[in-house]
């Protein structure tokens, strides 16, 4: 008899069929791809991958190289926020790279300083009248850019009844284009000292774990994440109990759009300028996190915590392509092989769980 | 109060020209158990998706609770009273089992629209108790239902009733999918519910298990109600019979 017993009707509780949550698993695999490259260091390098063998710092860690593994995936971790809570309704937002380059450029543009060493900021948008803004303008256009975005999303997938897909990739290259359109092409610099004040430093990693923790606690212990993962689970049933499941799905994709905007504001203070280009396949590294992290793309199974180890694990394997003097084409093919990999992953994990039921 | 929980009067729906129910007079007591018999298309689902709001009926009267009702959808329905196990278990196969039964009626903490605190503490020791009292043993109540067998799921869906005060409990074939162990479970709980005086409503295809747990049988043939039968005058070749068309209910003579 299995001592601890939480059984209801005099039955108890088998021990071996509790289940093991599927974030060990990830971490796991994040503890086995650390001690890989640790192997390889000691091989090939002769020196630790995370561990401070040259007595450069106080710690027993190599911090540099911690702090870049976090702060590399911090930016495309804040879009991964949103995209897992949409993966886990069900439904897919290939759209946040865009829309992290359209938002980058318009919030840009207005966090624009008047003058640069004396002269007339030469990259200037607006006229002066709308230079030296108050950071809160900045911030605020760049929310409502993403929230914008993200509310299209979900009102053609849960009104218009488009395949989250098709919709999301519709926005995809319409954000794009706006991008490009603001400025006919041109890069966008010069922002206040204050908006450069977002980005600097280890800012990103701070803003993506206070956004993780908040996004934790709400997809746990509110109705939006219950009902977000009811929606994922069975549509149907959801509904059924009285959900209003197209209204839920509007939220969801409109959070997703806010984070994707708080991204572009973070990514452009950090880099001091803005380019239409940037954001290009962040939403696929932002959907290789979640499902690396144990988001199932059938919806209703995932957690924001197993797509922050997903995001670590993206993370050290960069770094460590780095860290073993590989080029960056191979890191840019190994990151195909993971994306894949991830979804062959979760596909094999699916029809064990079709198997088992 | 009155002692009639249901009644339906000329109770009809016609899909197109297809009469899939017609004139349908059907009373139940409180605390009654009433099976529905009959052959496939006989009408026995359309007559239950007429009084659950899944479908709009063509023509009659439904009497609720001593009031006349027209449930938009199955949801008003539930909020009347009227808790139905379907066919297909509308549960959400990621959740536990409180989470399932409190869908879309949770127990919060803190209200705050979209964003308001789960009551989980509430919602699980509600959970206990309904299943206490139905005598329902699910090994785990925080497992997912995914880990659950059929016979479990289908507690589930049942405990439903008994975790929210229902007035009538509405069940669809809800042993059709399961092995013997799992039909015997089902069947305790059902016995349970006529312990506690629930009203309820049966549709099974299954003639032993009709006559071990329910007070009258109804049988429908071709859309219209042949015969009402309590289960003491009457015995299994008999029913056969009314379900088959070889014999029609003296009072329905001429109405099939």
């Amino acid at each position: 008899m299995a001592e601890a017993s939480h059984g209801t009707g005099g039955l108890t509780f088998d021990k071996t069929k509790r289940q093991w949550p599927n974030e060990m698993n990830v971490f796991g695999a994040l503890i086995l791809i650390v001690a890989i490259f640790e192997g390889l260091g000691a091989l090939i390098m002769g020196q630790s991958f995370l561990f401070d063998s040259n007595d450069r710092f106080d710690s027993i860690f190599n911090e540099a190289r911690l702090k870049i593994i976090i702060l590399q995936v911090a930016i495309i971790g804040i879009i991964a926020l949103g995209v897992t809570q949409v993966i886990i309704s069900g439904g897919i937002d290939l759209s946040s790279g865009s829309v992290v380059g359209a938002t980058a450029m318009i919030a840009m543009s207005f966090a624009q300083v008047a003058e640069v060493n004396g002269n007339p900021n030469p990259k200037a948008v607006f006229g002066p009248a709308w230079m030296d803004l108050p950071i809160l303008v900045p911030i605020m256009v760049g929310l409502l850019c993403g929230i914008f975005a993200g509310m299209i999303n979900g009102l053609f997938v849960a009104y218009a009844r488009i395949p989250p897909f098709i919709a999301t990739l519709g926005m995809m290259v319409s954000a794009r284009g706006v991008a490009k359109w603001w400025t006919s092409g041109q890069p966008i610099s010069f922002p206040t000292e204050s908006y450069a004040a977002i980005g600097k430093g280890m800012m990103p990693v701070i803003i993506f774990v206070v956004l993780a923790v908040l996004f934790h606690l709400v997809m746990k212990y509110t109705l939006y994440g219950k009902h977000t993962y009811a929606i994922g689970s069975n549509e149907d049933a959801a509904r059924m109990s009285g959900i209003n499941v197209a209204r839920h799905k509007v939220l969801v994709y409109t959070i997703a759009g806010m984070l994707a905007g708080v991204s572009a504001i973070v990514l452009t203070s950090k880099n001091l300028t803005a380019q239409s280009g940037m954001g290009i396949i962040y939403e696929l590294d932002a959907i290789a996190m979640a499902v690396i992290g144990g988001v199932s793309l059938a919806g209703g199974r995932g957690s924001i915590i197993g797509t922050v180890i997903g995001a670590l694990i993206f993370g050290v394997i960069i770094s460590g392509f780095t860290f073993l003097r590989l080029d960056a084409f191979y890191q840019e093919m190994v990151k195909g092989g993971i994306i894949v990999g991830a979804v062959v992953l979760d596909q094999w994990r699916q029809q064990r769980a079709a198997r088992r039921a | 109060m009155s002692d009639t929980i249901l009644e339906t009067r000329d109770l009809t729906k016609h899909y197109g020209g297809v009469h899939a129910l017609e004139g349908a007079d059907f009373v139940l007591k409180r605390g009654e158990h009433v099976a529905i018999m009959g052959d496939n298309g006989a009408g026995k689902s359309t007559f239950v998706r007429q009084i659950t709001g899944v479908e709009q009926r063509t023509r009659g009267d439904i009497i609720f609770d001593g009031k006349p009702v027209h449930f938009a959808g199955p949801l008003e329905a539930r909020e009347a009273g009227i808790e139905t196990v379907f066919q297909t278990l509308a549960l959400a196969d990621d959740l536990d089992v409180p989470d399932n039964l409190f869908l879309g009626r949770e127990k919060l903490r803190f209200k705050l629209g979209p964003f308001s605190i789960l009551d989980y503490k509430g919602m699980r020791e509600a959970t206990l108790a309904g299943l206490e009292k139905t005598a329902v043993k699910i090994p785990n109540i925080r497992n997912t239902i995914r880990n659950m067998s059929g016979g479990q799921r289908q507690c589930v869906a049942i405990a439903r009733t008994a975790t929210f005060a229902s007035k009538l409990t509405i069940m669809d074939e809800p042993t059709a999918a399961l092995g013997v162990q799992e039909t015997a479970q089902v069947e305790n709980i059902i016995r349970t519910l006529k312990e506690q005086g629930e009203s309820l409503i049966l549709v099974s295809h299954n003639m032993r298990q009709v006559f071990d747990l329910v007070d009258r049988i109804v049988v429908f043939r071709r859309g219209r109600i042949v015969a009402n039968l309590m289960k003491e005058d009457t015995d299994g070749q008999d029913v056969v019979a009314y379900i088959t068309g070889a014999k029609t209910g003296a009072e329905y003579e001429g109405a099939a």
